[in-house]
C-alpha cells in the first residue's frame, strides 16, 4: 500500500496543539471559576451538539432546522431512563445516542432526498410539530413542567453528583473529548472525505459511483447520536428536563454557535459555543434587547466579511502575525 | 353545513392574506432567487407602522395601511441597496445566514420600541360588524380584506404573466449579463422588484393584524407557514401560490375548528407530507420538474 502524503485529508487525525490548549484551558476553568461550573457544564454540552451538527452542516452540507429533535429526544430518553430506574449515566448516555440514531435512519430517508430550501423548511416544519407533539404529550413529557425528580446514580460507581458540580463538569468534559475524537477520525476516514465530495459536488459525486443518499443518511445517524447524547448530558447534568430541548431556538442557536466559531473542521464548534454563551450571559445582562441585535449584527458580520468565523479571524491574525516577523 | 361554510369562509379569507404574504416571497425568492428568510420582518414592519401610526399619529385606518405599505418599501429598497446586493451571487447558506440575522436585529428593535407583548390595531366601525351574505353572518373585516387581496393577486398575475415587466425581470434573474446587455436596466429592476416583495409582505401584515397579531416574534412565528407556501408552489408561480394558499388557509382553520386540542399540528404534518411528496411543487408536472 502506497504512502498517504502527509497533507491528504486522511491524515488529518492526529492530535494538534490548539486542541491540547483547549482542553488544558477547560481544566483550568474548573479550578479558576468553581462558582460557574454549571455554566461551564452546559457550555460544554452546547459543545458537544455544535460538534454533532457540523458534521452534518460544515462536512455534509446538509442544512438542517430540526437538530432539536435529535437533542431533545436524548435529553428525554436520559429522563425516563431514570424515572424507570436506570440511574447507571454511562450507558444511558449511550441508549440516547441510539435512540437519536434510530429516529435519524426512519427519517434520513425521506428528508434527505431534498436539498437546499425544501429541505430547510421540512426540517424546520418536523422540529414545529415534534414541538408541538411533545407539548401535549403532556403523560410522556410532563408538558410545560417537564420531568423533575431525576436521579442518577454516581458516575463509575464512584464519583457523586453533589461535590459542586465538579463531577458534572469533568463527566460532560470526558464525554466531549472523546466524542471529539471519534468524529476526527470520522471526517478524516475515506467516508468523511466522500462527505465532503458530496458537500461540494453531489452530482459529480453520484457520477464517479457514490451512493449518495447512503452516505447521508449514515452521516444523519451518526450526527443524530452525537446530538442524542448530548441532550442525555444536559439532562444528566441539571437532572431536569423540559420542553425547552425540543424548541426551535436550540436548532437555530446551533446553527448561529456553528457560524460564529467556524464552520467545517470540528475546531469552530469548540470556539464558537462558549462565545455565544458568554456573551449570551454578559448582553441578557444588561437587556434581552441587545441580546437579539447583538446577535444579529454577528451574525451579518461574519458571513459578510469573516467567512471562517472567530477561528477564520484567529488564523488571519496569527498568519499575519508570522508573516510580518519574517 | 354551517361548519363546512364557517370553514370554507374563514379559511379562504385566511388563505387570501396569507396569499398575499407569500406573493410578495414568491417574488423576492422565487423570480429573484434569493432565500430570503427575512420576509416575515418586512410584513411585521407594516403591522407595526399602521397600528403606530395609528395610535401615536391618530391617522384613520386606510392612510395608515397606505402610508406602512409606502414606507416599508421604502426601507426595502434601502436594505435591498445595502444588504442583499452583496447576495446575489453568494452561495444559499450565506443567504439563509444573512437574513436569519436581519430578522434577529429587526425583532430586537421591535421588542425595545413596543414591548414584548402582542400589539392589536383599531379596526374603524364601518369595519367592525356583521354582513349578510344570505346563508350566515360574515365579518365586514374580513370580506373587505379578501377583495382587496383578490384585486391585488390580480393585478400582480397581470404583471408578471402578462407584460414586459415579468418578462424583463425572468431574463435578469435567469442570465444577467445578457439581460443588461440587451439594454435592461438590471439594479434598478431588482431593487424595484424587492421593493414590491416588501410592499405586498407590509400590505398582508398591515390588513392581517387582526389575524396575525403583532408582536416582537412575528418575523418567525409566521414564517413557516408562508415559505411553504411559497415552496408549494414552484419557483415563481403566481397561480400556484393562489392555489397552495388556499389549501393551506381552508386546512389550517378546519384544523383548528374541527380538533382544537391540536393546534397547528395537522397542517404542520401535511405541509411535511407534501413537500416530501411534491418537492418541486404541488401544480408543476413531475416530468417539467425534472427537467427545470
Amino acid at each position: 500500500m502506497t504512502a498517504l502524503p502527509s497533507d491528504s485529508i486522511l491524515m488529518r487525525h492526529g492530535v494538534r496543539r490548539g486542541e491540547v490548549a483547549w482542553l488544558l484551558l477547560a481544566v483550568a476553568c474548573a479550578f479558576v471559576f468553581p462558582e460557574y461550573l454549571s455554566v461551564g457544564t452546559s457550555v460544554l454540552v452546547m459543545v458537544i451538539l455544535v460538534l454533532s451538527f457540523d458534521l452534518l452542516l460544515g462536512f455534509s452540507g446538509v442544512l438542517s432546522f430540526g437538530h432539536a429533535i435529535f437533542f431533545g429526544l436524548g435529553a428525554y430518553v436520559a429522563g425516563w431512563l431514570s424515572l424507570a430506574g436506570w440511574t447507571e449515566p454511562i450507558s444511558a448516555v449511550l441508549l440516547a445516542g441510539l435512540a437519536a440514531a434510530l429516529l435519524a435512519l426512519v427519517l434520513g430517508p425521506f428528508v434527505l432526498r431534498l436539498t437546499g430550501l425544501p429541505l430547510l423548511m421540512v426540517t424546520l416544519a418536523l422540529g414545529v410539530l415534534v414541538f408541538e407533539a411533545a407539548h401535549k404529550a403532556t403523560g410522556l413529557t410532563g408538558g410545560d413542567d417537564g420531568l423533575s425528580g431525576i436521579r442518577i446514580a454516581p458516575v463509575l460507581g464512584v464519583f457523586d453528583w453533589g461535590l459542586g458540580g465538579r463531577t458534572g463538569y469533568v463527566y460532560v468534559l470526558a464525554w466531549g473529548v472523546l466524542i471529539f475524537a471519534l468524529l476526527k477520525r470520522v471526517v478524516s476516514s475515506p467516508f468523511g472525505v466522500a462527505l465532503q465530495g458530496i458537500r461540494e459536488n453531489p452530482g459529480r459525486m453520484r457520477l464517479i459511483g457514490n451512493a449518495v443518499l447512503p452516505h447521508l443518511v449514515l452521516a444523519y445517524a451518526i450526527s443524530a447520536a452525537v446530538a442524542g447524547m448530548a441532550g442525555a448530558l444536559f439532562t444528566q447534568s441539571n437532572a431536569f428536563v423540559g420542553l425547552g430541548v425540543f424548541a426551535l431556538d436550540t436548532s437555530v442557536d446551533v446553527l448561529v454557535m456553528l457560524i460564529l466559531g467556524g464552520i467545517g473542521s470540528l475546531h469552530g464548534a469548540l470556539i464558537g459555543a462558549p462565545l455565544y454563551m458568554l456573551l449570551k450571559h454578559f448582553s441578557s445582562q444588561w437587556n434581552p434587547f441587545y441580546w437579539m441585535l447583538l446577535i444579529g449584527v454577528l451574525l451579518i458580520a461574519v458571513v459578510m466579511f469573516g467567512r471562517g468565523g472567530a477561528l477564520g479571524i484567529a488564523r488571519h491574525a496569527w498568519q499575519g502575525l508570522r508573516g510580518g516577523r519574517r | 353545513m354551517s361548519a363546512l361554510a364557517f370553514i370554507l369562509l374563514y379559511g379562504i379569507s385566511y388563505g387570501l392574506v396569507l396569499c398575499l404574504i407569500a406573493l410578495g416571497l414568491v417574488i423576492t425568492m422565487g423570480l429573484m432567487r434569493i432565500v430570503n428568510l427575512a420576509h416575515g420582518a418586512f410584513a411585521a414592519m407594516g403591522g407595526y407602522l399602521a397600528i403606530t401610526l395609528m395610535q401615536q399619529q391618530g391617522w384613520p385606518y386606510a392612510p395608515a395601511v397606505a402610508a406602512a405599505v409606502v414606507g416599508v418599501a421604502a426601507i426595502g429598497v434601502l436594505t435591498e441597496r445595502l444588504l442583499y446586493v452583496r447576495l446575489y451571487q453568494r452561495p444559499e447558506l450565506d443567504q439563509v445566514l444573512v437574513t436569519i440575522g436581519f430578522n434577529f436585529v429587526v425583532i430586537g428593535v421591535f421588542t425595545l420600541l413596543f414591548g414584548p407583548n402582542v400589539l392589536s390595531i383599531t379596526l374603524p366601525p364601518a369595519l367592525k360588524g356583521n354582513v349578510d351574505l344570505g346563508f350566515r353572518e360574515f365579518e365586514v373585516y374580513r370580506l373587505m380584506t379578501a377583495a382587496i387581496c383578490v384585486g391585488v393577486i390580480g393585478v400582480l398575475w397581470w404583471i408578471f404573466e402578462r407584460t414586459l415587466v415579468g418578462a424583463k425581470l425572468r431574463a435578469a434573474v435567469d442570465n444577467r449579463t445578457m439581460a443588461q446587455a440587451m439594454g435592461i436596466n438590471v439594479p434598478l429592476l431588482l431593487s424595484a422588484t424587492f421593493a414590491l416583495g416588501c410592499a405586498l409582505a407590509a400590505l398582508g401584515g398591515a390588513l392581517g393584524a387582526p389575524m396575525l397579531p403583532m408582536e416582537p416574534m412575528w418575523p418567525l412565528k409566521y414564517l413557516v407557514l408562508v415559505l411553504v407556501v411559497v415552496a408549494l408552489s414552484g419557483h415563481g408561480q403566481v397561480r400556484a401560490s393562489v392555489g397552495v394558499a388556499m389549501i393551506v388557509g381552508i386546512a389550517e382553520t378546519a384544523g383548528r375548528y374541527l380538533f382544537p386540542q391540536f393546534g397547528a399540528f395537522f397542517i404542520y404534518l401535511l405541509l411535511i407530507a407534501l413537500m416530501v411528496w411534491r418537492q418541486d411543487g404541488l401544480f408543476v408536472p413531475r416530468r417539467a420538474a425534472g427537467v427545470a
